[in-house]
């Protein structure tokens, strides 16, 4: 078992190899093998991924079951898991079964669609298990390939303009990264992780073209990590792309790009921007707790004026997300316990909204909020469910949903009062787009004539909500699951982050003396 | 003495004294009748004086006094020269047939090409630059207007032929300075005139001398024949100068700047910067507009030269090996990319508009996921090998001290990558349309599958030429 992380990112992988060598034809056949074997390889995943969960000891803080091989250049294929990661990996592969299930109904060019999936799997699982620096990269830009695809194709009326955004946006974030990757090596010698995270970056302060940098090179790596990752998470000002991709993606890929794409970016904000430039994130912090609190709010308000649901679901990820970075950089244990938790559980709880919506695109194919109303009165079901994942959404407590958001909270308290405050806004701010979409679309007569012969969920449907369900549930009256794996890693994580400060503020006083 | 030398030249004599042999027996026995035997048995040398030149070179060496140095560096270079040759005089024998345009002339006028570029990657003089390189240009001008019949095809070859020699005319202007101030043509004389000091005639002489490379190279702002000649000239003669000859242009401008100028890196850097910088940004930019596959890759090859520049601008040993790594990359993509332009036809005419690409991927998904794979790797997305390319020369300019043309540099490939997604566009999202004709012919699709899957597969270790490149670099800068 010695490479079981390889071995788990690349199964999907191989079935996307059998899938393209091996599936002749495109009659109705030859597209439920494929869905088939599409499943099939999700799963084997994560039950693999469940060996890495049974192996994996949340009191080491370091990586674990690391494998590593030479590569070009002196970079290395290096693998392994730590606290912070282990869970992501979970999500993705927790959540890709369900996806594939998820369009069980499309029709058009299915084996591709299928091979573009297992593909993005190998590639997210990779971000989430690498551990050198370009292998990161690698595996982080190349994700945007099969993304761009499945937009681009199997997307709405203007997917090109959302694809093109979609991959424009994200690659420029990502190039600055690149470079600054680059320098990183240079300057470190090395493009290990892990040894990265225990390397000093130079803090001496310089200008550039006149302008005084505080932190000096940490500061501008922090910026280039910054930029990719506030992209990809994505934070205001920079998230115009997700409303977008969103709404014109079909809907397995919406899942798949709010439940686990958009989580790199705040993993990478903790595998990279904190532990190895702590100076630069101390320099940084504050501007991104109140980007962070504007965002909330902003989006908040944004998100209540939507007419297509897919656009508010997406405009409410994104002030999610920003209390995933403000938790981030309150940089102590709730801050960031709540930032991990708060992804995974909005990796449910998103995922599962936009399959909600995706329930009634396949019946209506409309997203328009006024298309609908009073769905309950034929679809029981459905409004059970959608009712249960928009108080999820809200963050009302039992859910899994109300644990992130209050532990951020917290965290942020005990560091920026005035940022909680603000934030905490978003909470109500936050049930009144819920509340009232559901509102619109649910409750009320059932008075629109196209309405009136709309089934309620099948059996396939409700299958994939249970284990969402489950999981929201469980995760919320008892998040001790995922905090106990967490834990300690993010413990070594802040310790770490509070003596290379306490190293630096020293330097600074001896030099100013 | 002599017999040594001769030795050392002995793949470029073989080459040119082939090249003659076969233009006497076609023009004796059956002329055109010969033009497929020719093109085989040409691309079959290349392969073998490839072979021989990498297996048996060893050392560093000079003959007739400094005038041509077989070293590690130019056997790199030699070696990619001629297996792009022969791989883009394979994949032209049948578009050029079936279109009556394959004349006896095309293959004796490559090979005699290609012993330009091999004099050129060789030379240890300026009159041996001068000499390769004017063998080569005489060579492409005449297959620039390969089709007599055609204006554009014309056209091509005289605008080239004009501007070529504009650019040796800058070239030789050049050289006369470098040969008054510094008092020989030998670079090895050259470097010694530059080491105390240089006048500024011997700067004047480089800054000319690398005007007239950089249009060999099509670097901007030295550029301009580059779109219209891609576009005038039959595919295959296309594909050709979009590969040999940029890779013997760049590795001649690797050997003046470290074998003759090495001395004064400070002083050529910035200029080599500048060329990276402009050509990067060109490229991106001007070919957002174009419609045509053939234009379009007359920008995407000035803006790679511009990348191929950045890691010579580091002026170090490891910017000279990213260069090569880069040049050996891009010209295995470019020979993909070709492989799938040469078969672009309708009605077995050839098309080179990108609308005419409207779902490809539903008709061929197999050839449209090979462009696919090429084209991520054109942008410099990874996985694809095209990323490697630019994490070398990226490496090399920051390691050079030039963290600016690093960002440059990426900012560029971004605006870049949108023309290549649009092609992907018309592939695979865009409206049904007239479409292509159906499936490329054998030797087509093998290279463009070959060189998707070395893309692809490249990543695991980049085939080794790593350490070929470290080693050819080693040679060149020390």
């Amino acid at each position: 078992m010695g490479n079981i992380l390889s071995l788990t990112t690349f199964i999907p992988m191989l079935g996307a190899v059998i899938l393209a060598l091996f599936l002749r034809g495109d009659d109705v056949a030859a597209q439920t093998n494929a869905k088939w074997v599409a499943l099939v390889t999700t799963v084997v995943t994560f039950i693999c991924s469940i060996f890495i969960l049974a192996n994996f000891d949340p009191a080491n803080t370091g990586f674990q079951m690391v494998e590593s091989r030479p590569w070009l250049l002196g970079l290395q294929y290096k693998m392994g898991v730590d606290g912070i990661s282990i869970l992501f990996v979970m999500l993705t592969t927790f959540l890709m079964p369900l996806v594939i299930a998820a369009c069980w109904n499309v029709t058009t060019r299915v084996k591709e669609y299928m091979i573009a999936f297992l593909v993005l799997e190998t590639l997210m699982l990779g971000v989430f298990l690498a551990l050198d620096l370009v292998l990161f990269y690698l595996f982080f830009e190349a994700g945007l390939i099969p993304m761009f695809l499945i937009i681009g194709i199997w997307g709405g009326k203007n997917r090109i303009y959302a694809s093109f955004k979609f991959f424009l946006y994200t690659f420029l974030g990502s190039v600055l990264m690149l470079v600054a990757m680059v320098a990183m090596f240079a300057d470190a010698g090395t493009t290990d992780i892990p040894t990265l995270m225990t390397h000093s970056f130079g803090t001496e302060n310089f200008s550039v073209l006149g302008i005084q940098i505080v932190g000096g090179m940490q500061t501008l790596l922090w910026l280039a990590f910054f930029a990719s990752f506030a992209v990809k998470l994505p934070m205001w000002p920079v998230h115009t792309w997700l409303p977008d991709a969103h709404v014109q993606a079909p809907t397995a890929g919406s899942v798949v790009l709010a439940s686990i794409m958009l989580k790199m970016g705040g993993y990478g904000l903790l595998r990279f921007s904190l532990p190895m430039f702590p100076v630069g994130s101390e320099v940084m912090g504050p501007l991104v707790l109140w980007m962070s609190a504007i965002a909330i709010v902003y989006t908040s308000f944004v998100a209540l004026v939507q007419e297509d649901m897919k656009k508010l679901i997406a405009y409410s990820s994104v002030a999610h997300m920003g209390y995933v970075t403000m938790g981030i950089f309150a940089v102590n244990q709730q801050g960031i316990d709540g930032a991990i938790f708060q992804m995974i559980s909005h990796g449910f709880i998103a995922g599962a909204l936009f399959l909600c919506v995706g329930v009634i695109y396949d019946r209506m194919h409309t997203r328009e909020i006024d298309a609908y109303g009073g769905l309950v009165n034929r679809m029981p079901a459905y409004a059970l469910i959608f009712m249960f994942f928009t108080m999820a959404n809200v963050g009302l407590p039992g859910t899994s949903g109300f644990v992130g958001e209050f532990l951020t909270l917290v965290g942020i308290f005990q560091v920026n009062t005035w940022v909680a405050v603000v934030a905490t806004s978003g909470v109500i701010l936050s049930a009144s787009y819920a509340l009232w979409l559901y509102r619109r679309v649910v409750l009320g007569d059932l008075i629109k004539e196209s309405l009136k012969t709309i089934k309620d969920m099948s059996g396939r449907e409700k299958l994939i909500f249970a284990p969402l369900v489950a999981m929201t549930l469980i995760l919320g009256v008892y998040p001790a699951l995922v905090l106990d794996i967490i834990g300690p890693s993010v413990t070594a994580l802040v310790g770490n982050y509070d003596t290379a400060l306490a190293t630096f503020d020293a330097a600074t006083q001896f030099a100013s003396q | 003495m002599i017999a040594s030398d001769i030795q050392i030249v002995m793949p470029e004599i073989l080459l040119a004294v082939y090249a003659m042999l076969a233009l006497l027996g076609a023009v004796y026995t059956t002329k055109d009748g010969a033009a497929s035997l020719l093109t085989w048995v040409t691309s079959g040398l290349f392969v073998l004086l490839a072979l021989w030149i990498g297996v048996n070179g060893q050392g560093t060496q000079q003959a007739f006094d400094g005038m041509f140095v077989d070293d590690g560096f130019a056997r790199f270079a030699k070696v990619t020269v001629l297996l792009s040759a022969a791989a883009v005089l394979l994949m032209s024998e049948s578009y050029l047939k079936r279109r009556g345009l394959l004349r006896f002339e095309y293959p004796v006028l490559v090979a005699l090409a290609v012993v330009g570029m091999m004099v050129m990657v060789s030379a240890g003089d300026l009159m041996a630059l001068y000499m390769g390189l004017e063998l080569q240009s005489l060579a492409l001008y005449v297959v620039a207007s390969l089709r007599r019949d055609s204006v554009k095809s014309t056209e091509a070859g005289l605008k080239y032929f004009v501007l070529g020699a504009l650019s040796s005319g800058l070239l030789l202007y050049g050289a006369s300075l470098t040969y008054g101030f510094a008092g020989t043509t030998l670079f090895s004389g050259i470097i010694d005139a530059t080491a105390n000091d240089p006048s500024l005639g011997l700067l004047f002489g480089l800054v000319f001398l690398i005007a007239g490379i950089a249009f060999k190279v099509s670097a901007a702002p030295f550029h301009m024949w580059t779109p219209d000649v891609y576009e005038g000239s039959p595919t295959p003669v296309t594909a050709f100068f979009a590969t040999a000859p940029k890779v013997a242009a760049i590795a001649l401008f690797a050997r003046v700047v470290h074998d003759a100028f090495g001395g004064i890196v400070g002083d050529w850097q910035q200029i080599v910067a500048f060329l990276s910088v402009a050509s990067m940004f060109l490229g991106a930019i001007a070919a957002i507009g174009q419609r045509d596959i053939k234009r379009l890759m007359a920008y995407s090859s000035i803006a790679h030269m511009g990348f191929a520049l950045m890691g010579l601008a580091a002026g170090t040993a490891f910017g000279v090996q990213a260069m090569l790594i880069y040049m050996a990359i891009y010209v295995t993509m470019n020979v993909g990319t070709f492989a799938f332009i040469l078969g672009m036809e309708r009605d077995g005419v050839p098309v080179t508009n990108i609308d005419s690409l409207r779902q490809y991927s539903k008709r061929q998904p197999l050839s449209a996921l090979a462009m696919l794979v090429l084209l991520f790797s054109l942008a410099g997305v990874p996985p694809m090998v095209g990323f490697f390319g630019k994490f070398y020369v990226l490496r090399a300019a920051y390691d050079g001290g030039l963290a600016w043309l690093a960002v440059a540099g990426v900012v560029a490939s971004v605006i870049g990558a949108f023309y290549y997604l649009r092609v992907v566009y018309y592939m695979y999202f865009g409206q049904e349309g007239l479409g292509l004709d159906g499936k490329l012919n054998p030797v087509l699709w093998t290279f463009l599958m070959g060189s998707a899957l070395i893309m692809v597969v490249g990543v695991v270790n980049l085939f080794g030429i790593e350490p070929l490149a470290a080693a050819a670099a080693a040679t060149l800068v020390n």
